[in-house]
C-alpha cells in the first residue's frame, strides 16, 4: 500500500491497489497546496518578462535606448526642444560657428537660421519617415510572408518571385526615378515609396519562419481542434514570429532614416525649407569650410542609426528564446 | 448492439512518394460504438495513425490521398464533407489528443488562452468570462493542481504530464462524442503514463465519449480498452474484445506482439521479438503481408498467394482474424492466457 497519502497528511492514505493513481493525484494536489502555504511557490516568469530582463541588462541596448529617447524625444517635441523656429532668420549671426553665447549651439547657416533648431526639426522628419516606413513595410511584409509561407505552392512562388524582383531592383535608381516621376518633396510620398522597397526583408524572414512553424505539432493540434487558416496564421503562428519581426522592424527604422537622408542628399527626397538631416547635409556641403553645417547633422544621423542598431541588437538577444544567458 | 457512432468502410489511404505509392491504409473497415474504447495497436508504420487522421482530413494532401472508402459519423460521410464542414466537426464533435505534449502546445501562448481558443473556435459568441470558467473546470477535471493560477502559465512552465493533461482538457473542451487519442502516453515516462491513463479513464467516464486509442503498448490496451484492432501493414489482421484478443489470439502477428513483451512473473532471459522487418508498404509481400515473418506459415503456398480476408473465428463473440490458418491457433495460448503455455515459434 502506498504511504504517499501519509506523507502529505492526506486522509485517505490507503488507496485501493487498482487505483493508486487517484491517491497520487490528490496527494500531488495537496503537496502543491502545502508548498504554496509554506511560501515556497516558484516565482513564475513569462517569456516576455525574461526578455525584458535580458534587455534591461544589455548595456549597449540600454545606452542606445536612452540616446534614442533623448534624440527622438527632442524631435517629437521639436517645438519645445528647439530654441528657435527652424526658419527664423537671425541676421546678426550669419554663418555663426557653434557657440553657447546666443543659444546657437550648432551655429547658424547662411541665412542666420539656428542650426540646432533646424537639426531638431530634421530629426523629427527623419524619425517620422523612419517609423512609418518601418511600420508600413513590416505590416505588408508580414502579410506577404505569412501568406506565402503558410499556403506554399504557387502562391508562395508568385509572392516570393515578386519579392525577389523588388530585391533585385537597384533601389536608389528606382527611388530616384519614382521621385522624378511622381515628384519629390512630400514626406508622405517618400514614406510610401520607401515602404514599397523595405517590405521584402521582413517578408522573407516571416515566410521562412512560417514554413517551419506550419509543420509544428501545435499547428496540427490547432487544425485538429477545428481552427481555420486565418486563425492558425494569425493567432497561433504569428505570435511565434514576433521576435524576428520586432528586431527587423527596429533595424528597418535605421535603414529607412539613412535611405531618406541619402535621397534628400541627392535632392530627390524632402524639399527645403522642410529640414531633414539629408537636406541639411546637402545644403552644408556648399560651404565645406563651415564644418558644422555638414558634420553636426551628419553626426546626429550616425548617432541615431547607431542607437537604433544597438537597440535592435539588444532586442535580438533578448527575444531569442534559445538563449537564457543574461548578458553582462 | 447500439448503432455505431463512427463506421468506417473500405478505407484506402495512399501517399505518393518518389519511390512509388505507399498504401498506408489498405481497405480497412471498423465501427466505433458510443461510450466504448477501441484500441488500435500495431507497429510503427502499420497505418494506425493514418487510419484515423485521414478521416479528419489531417493527413498532408498531397502527398496523401484518401483513395476510397466511407467514414459515416452521425449520418454524414466525413470523407465527402467540404473542408469547412469538416472543420466544424474537428475539435467539436470529434477531438484529438496528440502524441507529444511537448510540441503540441504553442510555446508562446498561455495554457488558458489555448484551451479557450479550442472553445472559441467553435463557439465564438461565448463570453470570455464563461470560457475562462469552463477552462478552469477542465483543468481541474484533468487533475491540474491550482487551475486558477495555472491558467496564466505558459507551456514551458508545465511538466510533460501536466501538458498532456492540458492536451486532454483541450480535447474534451467541447464535449466531443468521439475522442481520438494518438499514442497519448508515448512521450511520457512510465509513472506519468499511469497518471495520464487514469486521467483518460476519468475523462471518459465523465464525458462518455467513444474513444479511439492508438498505441503500440499492449499494456495500455489491456488497461483501458474494451475492443482491440490489430493492424499490420495497413490492414486489420485481428479484431475482437480485449479479453478474447489477449486470451485467445487467432493471428500469429498478435501472438508475436504479445510474446515480444517482457513478462514480470517469469524468469526470462531473452525477449522474443518477431523475426524480420515490417514490410515495405510500396512493395507489399504478396498474399498475407505477414507471411515472411510468420511462424505459422511454414512456407505454405496459400499464405504467399492468397490475401486472407478478415473472417469470424471461434475465439469469442465478434472475434475476427485475417489468417488462413487461424484454426490451427486454437489452444495456442499467448503468454497472457491462463494457464501459461510456453514455446512459440
Amino acid at each position: 500500500m502506498t504511504e504517499l497519502g501519509g506523507q502529505t497528511g492526506h486522509e485517505g492514505a490507503v488507496a485501493p491497489p487498482s487505483q493508486p493513481i487517484d491517491g497520487m493525484i490528490v496527494g500531488g494536489d495537496e503537496l502543491v497546496d502545502a508548498t504554496v502555504s509554506a511560501g515556497l511557490e516558484l516565482q513564475v516568469r513569462s517569456q516576455w518578462s525574461y526578455a525584458r530582463m535580458r534587455f534591461l541588462r544589455h548595456r549597449l541596448a540600454m545606452a542606445g535606448l536612452v540616446g534614442l529617447v533623448i534624440v527622438f524625444g527632442a524631435g517629437a517635441f521639436a517645438g519645445y526642444a528647439s530654441p528657435y523656429s527652424y526658419d527664423q532668420i537671425d541676421l546678426n549671426h550669419l554663418y555663426a560657428a557653434p557657440t553657447l553665447s546666443a543659444n546657437h549651439f550648432f551655429g547658424t547657416d547662411e541665412l542666420g537660421r539656428d542650426f540646432f533648431s533646424r537639426t531638431i526639426y530634421g530629426i523629427r522628419t527623419s524619425e517620422e519617415v523612419g517609423l512609418f516606413v518601418a511600420i508600413l513595410s513590416s505590416i505588408f511584409g508580414v502579410l506577404v510572408g505569412a501568406i506565402a509561407g503558410y499556403y506554399r505552392g504557387w502562391i508562395d512562388n508568385a509572392l516570393m518571385r515578386l519579392t525577389d524582383l523588388v530585391l533585385t531592383l537597384p533601389a536608389i535608381a528606382i527611388l530616384l526615378t519614382a521621385a522624378a516621376l511622381w515628384g519629390s518633396g512630400s514626406q508622405w510620398r517618400i514614406t510610401f515609396i520607401l515602404a514599397g522597397f523595405f517590405w521584402t526583408g521582413i517578408a522573407r524572414i516571416v515566410r521562412g519562419v512560417f514554413l517551419s512553424l506550419r509543420e509544428k505539432e501545435y499547428v496540427e493540434a490547432a487544425k485538429a481542434s477545428g481552427a481555420g487558416d486565418l486563425r492558425i496564421m494569425f493567432r497561433h503562428i504569428l505570435p511565434n514570429t514576433l521576435g524576428p519581426v520586432i528586431v527587423n522592424t527596429t533595424l528597418a527604422i535605421a535603414t529607412a532614416i539613412l535611405t531618406e537622408a541619402a535621397l534628400s542628399f541627392l535632392g530627390f527626397g524632402i524639399k527645403p525649407p522642410t529640414p531633414s538631416l539629408g537636406v541639411l547635409i546637402t545644403d552644408g556641403q556648399n560651404n565645406p569650410q563651415k564644418w558644422w553645417l555638414t558634420v553636426l547633422p551628419g553626426m546626429t544621423l550616425v548617432f541615431i542609426v547607431i542607437c537604433v542598431n544597438f537597440v535592435g541588437d539588444g532586442l535580438r538577444d533578448a527575444l531569442d528564446p534559445t538563449q537564457r544567458r543574461v548578458r553582462a | 448492439m447500439p448503432d455505431p457512432i463512427l463506421s468506417i468502410r473500405d478505407l484506402v489511404v495512399e501517399f505518393k512518394t518518389e519511390d512509388g505509392v505507399v498504401h498506408a491504409v489498405d481497405g480497412i473497415s471498423y465501427d466505433v460504438f458510443p461510450g466504448e474504447t477501441l484500441g488500435i495497436v500495431g507497429e510503427s508504420g502499420s497505418g494506425k495513425s493514418v487510419s484515423t487522421l485521414s478521416i479528419l482530413g489531417l493527413i498532408p494532401q498531397p502527398p496523401g490521398r484518401v483513395a476510397s472508402g466511407t467514414a459515416m459519423f452521425k449520418g454524414k460521410d466525413l470523407l465527402k464533407l467540404k473542408k469547412r464542414e469538416l472543420r466544424s466537426f474537428r475539435g467539436d464533435e470529434v477531438a484529438m489528443i496528440f502524441q507529444d505534449p511537448m510540441t503540441s502546445l504553442n510555446p508562446v501562448l498561455k495554457i488558458g488562452f489555448q484551451l479557450g481558443e479550442a472553445i472559441k473556435t467553435h463557439y465564438p459568441k461565448q463570453p470570455n468570462a464563461k470560457v475562462k470558467e469552463r477552462v478552469i473546470d477542465l483543468l481541474r477535471l484533468v487533475g491540474v493542481p491550482n487551475p486558477d493560477s495555472r491558467y496564466d502559465n505558459y507551456p514551458h512552465e508545465f511538466s510533460g504530464g501536466m501538458r498532456q493533461r492540458a492536451m486532454i482538457a483541450m480535447g474534451i473542451a467541447n464535449s466531443p462524442s468521439l475522442l481520438i487519442a494518438d499514442e497519448p502516453t508515448t512521450a511520457l515516462d512510465v509513472t506519468i503514463q499511469a497518471q495520464v491513463l487514469e486521467v483518460l479513464k476519468t475523462v471518459q467516464q465523465e464525458t462518455n465519449a467513444a474513444t479511439i486509442l492508438i498505441t503500440h503498448d499492449l499494456g495500455i490496451v489491456a488497461e483501458l480498452c474494451d475492443r482491440v484492432l490489430v493492424m499490420y501493414a495497413g490492414r486489420i489482421v485481428e479484431s475482437g474484445d480485449v479479453h478474447t484478443i489477449f486470451q485467445n489470439p487467432r493471428h500469429p502477428y498478435t501472438i508475436g506482439l504479445m510474446d515480444s513483451l517482457p513478462k514480470l512473473t517469469e524468469d526470462e532471459e531473452w525477449l522474443r521479438p518477431i523475426p524480420g522487418q515490417p514490410p515495405s508498404l510500396i512493395n507489399r509481400p504478396p498474399g498475407c503481408a505477414f507471411h515472411p515473418r510468420c511462424f505459422l506459415s511454414q512456407g505454405r503456398l496459400r499464405c504467399r498467394e492468397e490475401v486472407p480476408s478478415l473472417r469470424a473465428v471461434d475465439g469469442g463473440r465478434d472475434h475476427y482474424a485475417a489468417c488462413h490458418f487461424a484454426e490451427e491457433l486454437v489452444g495456442h495460448h499467448s503468454k497472457f492466457s491462463e494457464p501459461v503455455a510456453g514455446g512459440v515459434a
